[in-house]
């Protein structure tokens, strides 16, 4: 089936464009970028339908690493999940692709962003694709570098490559605990391999396998921005918008989740870790969601929203649901994108505005962009039949299945995230404008996807039976459909919606006043809690600080170099006291040799030796 | 001839050859330079042609006597470590070469001698089969290196090369003592010769005598890693030194202290450098997560990079010290990674040095704007430094991380936090220089890589790729080698032995003289293959075996150190002092064990249990 295609065409692309992209034109530089993509996804799509997915179908190419017992190939593999992955990462990959064409018209180092995007197709599509741990970790590190360098993609501006180097690095931490994952179960598996670690889990102690599931779980909250690492995600929207879409919200940011899912039949033997994943996600969920609702930059919101929604997917995963988590995870890449690519297209209609202060009424103005978004919010807020109300009823019903209290936080979380996105939307698309710009309609390229994406927003989640599909892949989970927990999160989201109306739309000045009325309250929440600061002087400023005046000035120039010329100061004394007899002096070296002759024959005397 | 010899002497032959050249020409002894260094290289490419890859032992060996009393030889040989250590010797003098040539303006001829003498000796310490000839090339290499940083350097070069030699020489003369002690205990210098009398039990060492023997060379060695807290003359060093002068010290001069651990302080000293194993990872940790938190707050350039080696170099000296085939494969892979990827390092930041006249970071901003090939150069280098996958480092650390955690779980959590400060350190050097706003310093004086500069790079970045990507290129001959370590590193050694049920009081408690049980295993030679699987072999009192302290070893090819099956009897008789012995056998062909004095406290049963050997925890199992 050649597999290894799928991920070798965007590399092809990458290098083409990233070697040769300063000479070609823009419409070469599209052209092999998007034809990269597009062939790799209708290559995945051949091998999704041409293969019987219901046993995992496997290629082997070369071997990567081998030293005694240890034995890492590069091989490939395809199931379900995985094909899931690979529709959704080729399909919105394309879309978004094509969509950079009209964002970045303008922008300078167009060819290193297509270059940039094509390296990051390859490294994800490795991701998904690998057949062992090893091999995922080649993808997870990669996706990671573009994603760094995708940040910081205009990099003259310090802040931007501020959030490519804190993206990175609280990623590393998150990469930290999988390696020692990766460790820990080649010392007790004696292999890589998924199938090889899989198939031997269920034998193995269950306080060993916990030991795994929370180090890899301390990885994918690198990865997919939960508390305590999701500190980076907000700040990753410093990059171009379409990265935004594609890798902080559709595809790189929910590697953890497919790496936890895929990681099932250890996580099943393995209860506490479970939790701790339900947990950290309903926690994430929450909190994100309470952060997002006092912000007013538009991309901040969403980054936020996705940090909230990539907490739902980690309470699938934690309850069990697994196929529910991915079915989220598919959901929300459609909904997601398309805000992203939705509030770049008002970007780029404003020349850059991103406060939603100084928008407003473009619903007039970029017609098709507001439409296509509604669809995304709708589908966001759950509400029925678009596609996010299918995958979060999932989740939020196995959620009370696990424990009632999870879906009740689940619910007033939902609540939120209605009322915060429909507050941006009636921010910048009811009301009066506020700005000083022209705005403008993007070209068809970028309207175009949008348009896809709405339809997918709007009937994904009838369109594609991810729970259904996945069935074979994961352990079967009987959760008796519940009308009324149904009902219940649905109105939790109208409401939202309705508060987001009443307070922006019908009176416009109520926020204000509340926000007045719970000054301290709001001042923390749009604050993000201080959690940046708190990190900074709780964290980075005594190991950087403590590394200058403690580690280096102290003790490697003070103490240790201190003593080696300390030592090397005696020597001069010595040799310094020694030299004094070397004075060039004959008659001092006469006298010398006179005097050690007769203290020798002294010597010699006083010991006998002379008769 | 012998190709291995050419490749050692071409340099000395280039080094009396430029002395010839006119010292009115630079140019000539340039093109001189970069011609001579690079037949070397092709020669040596030739040695990897002919190199059987296959094999665990010395090849190429050339044994010529040279001094009659005492009893030296050029004796030289190859194996599959110090052949990589070569090609990269090899690898790097040309690349040294063209990144010098604007840079060094005066006294062009000597420097440019020194450089190929410098390589003489770096190929030489890795080739030396004679401990003597060994000590001469460790010292021949010292001198230019002093030379080099002494007249090229910059502002403070005086006061870095006296205190890289004094540095040096302090370990020196630790180890010739060390080798002059070994020679007149085994009465040769020859290091084959030492280790087979090891091996066969001729030669014996006293515990506190092994460790004295094992300290002076490690103290030797460690100084020039260099080992925490023995790293202070490196920064120093590195920030002075031409350009030239910091590659091959950083790439190949390091790699005479892991080099000289594994293949001496760990064949020749089993024992000590287990027992002190738990010590020196503890020192490796340490210089691992301080080198990288000392070098994230260095203003300079060639200091931070100075410091991220000491980093590195600990992953090398934990990988070894791990005592499992990963992690020894590791550090000798790490070794070769560093010495590509920090030399290209070094090599851009002479590049800039050139350009900028500076090594400061502030001075810097913005270069990715005015010079984007060299950037890009710059940060292959970085991710590669950072151990991303598909780079080179990459393996090595995987290797040697999954070596420590078989071997102690919790040195590879701590080493682990050493990936994540790697990243802060380089990360924010990149972001300093390259990225932000170009000032007009920077927009007017720091152009693209030309040709020449494109011509030293490239291969650097070459080699990172295709020894992240495909690293069976390059690890066959390294694991043939460090398995034969690993074995060599099993004589005299203690195994831990568990067995459950009716053998329960078996325990690992080593050295316990007066009231200890020795447990020898023992395995046919090649062709020797006597007993057929579950045969049971019991010789009880063997006659050769009563003195206590002897030592009964076989010699085989050692094939795979994975889990084996071990057959063996055990069978006791307990003295009136609980001492007994015990003999078993291994029955796979060519698993060779070189298992020595075991000492296993008591012995209760005579029954004989199927033992399997775990050759990577060091564990003996019971199993049925």
């Amino acid at each position: 089936m050649q597999l290894w295609l799928i991920p070798a065409l965007p590399l092809v692309g990458f290098l083409v464009n990233g070697l040769f992209g300063r000479r070609f034109s823009k419409s070469l530089i599209n052209a092999i970028a998007i034809g990269s993509v597009a062939l790799s996804f209708a290559w995945a799509l051949r091998a999704v339908l041409g293969l019987d997915l219901t046993h995992p179908y496997t290629e082997r190419y070369f071997t990567w690493i081998q030293s005694g017992a240890l034995t890492i190939n590069c091989d490939f593999t395809v199931d379900r999940l995985t094909a899931v992955m690979l529709m959704v990462v080729t399909g919105i990959g394309a879309l978004i692709h094509i969509y950079s064409i009209g964002y970045m018209a303008h922008e300078g180092g167009y060819y290193r962003f297509f270059a940039f995007l094509n390296l990051f197709m390859f490294f994800m599509l490795t991701l998904v694709l690998a057949a062992n741990f090893l091999v995922l970790f080649v993808g997870w590190e990669g996706v990671g570098l573009c994603s760094y360098l995708l940040i910081g993609f205009y990099f003259d501006k310090k802040f931007a490559t501020n959030a490519g180097n804190k993206a990175f690095i609280v990623n590393r931490i998150g990469d930290f605990g999988f390696s020692l994952a990766m460790f820990y179960i080649f010392k007790n598996f004696g292999s890589l391999d998924f199938g090889a670690v899989f198939g031997q889990a269920a034998g193995k102690p269950e306080s060993m396998l916990t030991v795994i599931g929370l180090l890899l779980m301390l990885g994918a909250c690198g990865k997919s921005a939960q508390l305590p690492l999701y500190v980076w995600l907000p700040d990753a929207m410093a990059g171009p918008t379409p990265v935004s879409a594609l890798i902080h919200a559709a595809t790189m940011v929910t590697a953890g989740v497919y790496m936890t899912a895929r990681s099932w039949s250890i996580y099943i033997h393995a209860p506490a870790a479970m939790d701790a994943i339900a947990i950290i996600g309903i926690a994430t969920a929450f909190f994100a969601a309470t952060i997002g609702l006092a912000q007013n930059d538009i991309k901040k919101v969403f980054a936020y929203s996705t940090v909230s929604q990539l907490g739902y997917m980690f309470v699938g995963v934690g309850c069990g649901a697994f196929s529910a988590g991915i079915y989220h995870l598919m959901t929300h890449a459609f909904f997601k994108a398309l805000l992203f690519l939705g509030s770049g297209s008002v970007i780029h209609a404003l020349s850059g505005e991103q406060d939603l202060r100084n928008m407003g009424g473009l619903r007039k103005k970029i017609r098709w962009t507001f439409l296509t978004m509604m669809c995304a919010a709708i589908a966001i807020a759950g509400i029925p039949p678009f596609a996010g109300f299918f995958s979060k009823d999932a989740i939020l019903l196995a959620a009370h299945h696990r424990a009632p209290w999870l879906y009740w936080v689940g619910t007033i979380t939902a609540g939120m995230t209605a009322f915060y996105v429909f507050r941006a939307i009636f921010l910048a698309f009811f009301g009066e404008y506020r700005g000083h710009e022209h705005p403008h309609e993007s070209p068809r390229v970028m309207l175009v996807p949008l348009a896809i994406l709405a339809v997918l927003s709007a009937g994904g989640g009838y369109l594609f039976k991810v729970p259904e599909y996945l069935g074979a892949v994961f352990p079967r989970m009987e959760i008796p459909e519940d009308p009324a927990l149904m009902t219940i999160s649905t109105l939790a989201g109208l409401a939202g919606i309705f508060l987001a109306w009443l307070m922006y739309v019908a009176r416009p000045g109520m926020a204000d006043s509340l926000a007045g009325a719970v000054n301290g309250l709001y001042t923390l929440v749009y604050n993000k809690y201080f959690v940046d600061e708190i990190y900074g002087a709780a964290v980075v400023d005594p190991v950087v600080n403590g590394s200058r005046a403690v580690l280096w000035q102290r003790v490697d120039a003070g103490i240790i170099d201190g003593a080696a010329n300390g030592v090397g100061d005696r020597a001069q004394e010595i040799g310094g006291a020694l030299r004094l007899l070397q004075s060039g002096n004959i008659r001092s070296y006469a006298a010398w040799v006179l005097f050690g002759s007769v203290v020798v024959i002294v010597a010699m005397a006083v010991a006998g030796g002379v008769r | 001839m012998n190709l291995l010899a050419v490749v050692l002497l071409m340099p000395l032959a280039a080094f009396l050859l430029l002395l010839a050249v006119p010292r009115s020409s630079p140019q000539a002894s340039r093109i001189g330079a970069l011609w001579l260094s690079l037949a070397t290289f092709l020669a040596s490419v030739g040695l990897l042609w002919w190199f059987d890859r296959g094999a665990a032992g010395d090849q190429f060996t050339l044994d010529i006597p040279w001094i009659s009393t005492p009893d030296i030889h050029f004796h030289i040989a190859a194996n599959g470590v110090s052949i990589w250590l070569t090609l990269l010797s090899t690898f790097l003098t040309p690349i040294c070469v063209l990144v010098s040539w604007r840079h060094i303006q005066h006294s062009v001829k000597e420097f440019y001698a020194f450089l190929l003498l410098l390589e003489f000796g770096l190929v030489g310490v890795f080739l030396a089969q004679d401990l003597f000839l060994f000590y001469v090339f460790w010292e021949v290499s010292l001198v230019p290196m002093y030379f080099l940083i002494g007249i090229w350097g910059h502002e403070r070069r005086i006061y870095a090369a006296v205190k890289f030699f004094l540095f040096t020489m302090a370990g020196s003369v630790l180890m010739l003592a060390a080798i002059i002690y070994l020679y007149n205990r085994a009465g040769t210098f020859s290091y084959p010769a030492i280790v087979d009398m090891l091996a066969s039990g001729r030669l014996t060492f006293a515990p506190g005598e092994e460790m004295l023997l094992f300290l002076a060379f490690f103290v030797a060695f460690a100084i020039k890693v260099p080992l925490f807290p023995l790293h202070t003359w490196l920064p120093d060093a590195h920030v002075e030194a031409p350009t030239a002068g910091s590659i091959m010290l950083a790439s190949v001069m390091l790699k005479m202290g892991t080099y000289g651990i594994l293949r001496y302080c760990v064949p020749l000293f089993p024992a000590s450098a287990r027992a002190c194993a738990p010590w020196i990872v503890v020192l490796a940790i340490i210089g691992i997560i301080y080198g990288a938190l000392v070098a994230m707050v260095q203003p300079n350039m060639k200091k931070l990079v100075a410091y991220s080696s000491v980093s590195h170099l600990g992953f090398v000296v934990l990988g070894i010290f791990s005592f499992t085939q990963f992690g020894m494969d590791g550090a000798v892979y790490q070794m070769l990674a560093h010495g590509i990827s920090t030399g290209a390092l070094f090599a851009i930041v002479g590049l800039l040095y050139e350009r900028r006249h500076s090594l400061e970071i502030k001075d810097y901003g913005g270069v990715a704007t005015a010079a984007p090939w060299l950037s890009t150069a710059f940060l292959i280098t970085t991710l590669a430094s950072i151990g991303l996958p598909l780079l080179n480092n990459f393996v090595g650390e995987f290797l040697v991380l999954q070596g420590a955690a078989m071997a102690n779980f919790k040195w590879a959590v701590w080493a682990a936090i050493g990936v994540i400060l790697s990243a802060c350190y380089m990360l924010w050097l990149y972001q300093r220089v390259f990225y932000g706003e170009a000032g007009p310093e920077v927009r007017s004086r720091v152009p693209d890589l030309n040709l020449r500069e494109w011509a030293a790079v490239v291969p650097l970045i070459v080699m990172m790729v295709w020894m992240g990507v495909y690293s069976r290129s390059f690890l066959p001959p390294v694991g043939k080698t460090t398995a034969l370590v690993l074995e060599q590193s099993q004589v005299n050694v203690p195994f831990r032995v568990s067995i459950p049920g009716n053998l329960a009081s078996f325990d690992a408690e080593t050295r316990r003289r007066g009231e200890e049980m020795e447990f020898t295993a023992e395995t046919p030679r090649r062709g020797e293959n006597r007993y057929g699987d579950g045969d049971v072999f019991a010789p009880c009192s063997t006659p050769g075996f009563a003195r206590r302290g002897s030592r009964e070893t076989c010699s085989a090819r050692a094939q795979d150190f994975g889990e084996r099956t071990f057959l063996c009897s055990l069978c006791a008789q307990t003295s009136g002092r609980a001492n007994a012995r015990t003999t078993s056998r291994t029955f796979l062909e060519g698993f060779s064990l070189r298992l020595g004095v075991s000492a296993v406290r008591s012995l209760v049963s005579s029954a004989s249990p199927r033992l399997r050997v775990n050759a990577s925890s060091r564990e003996v199992i019971h199993a049925r």
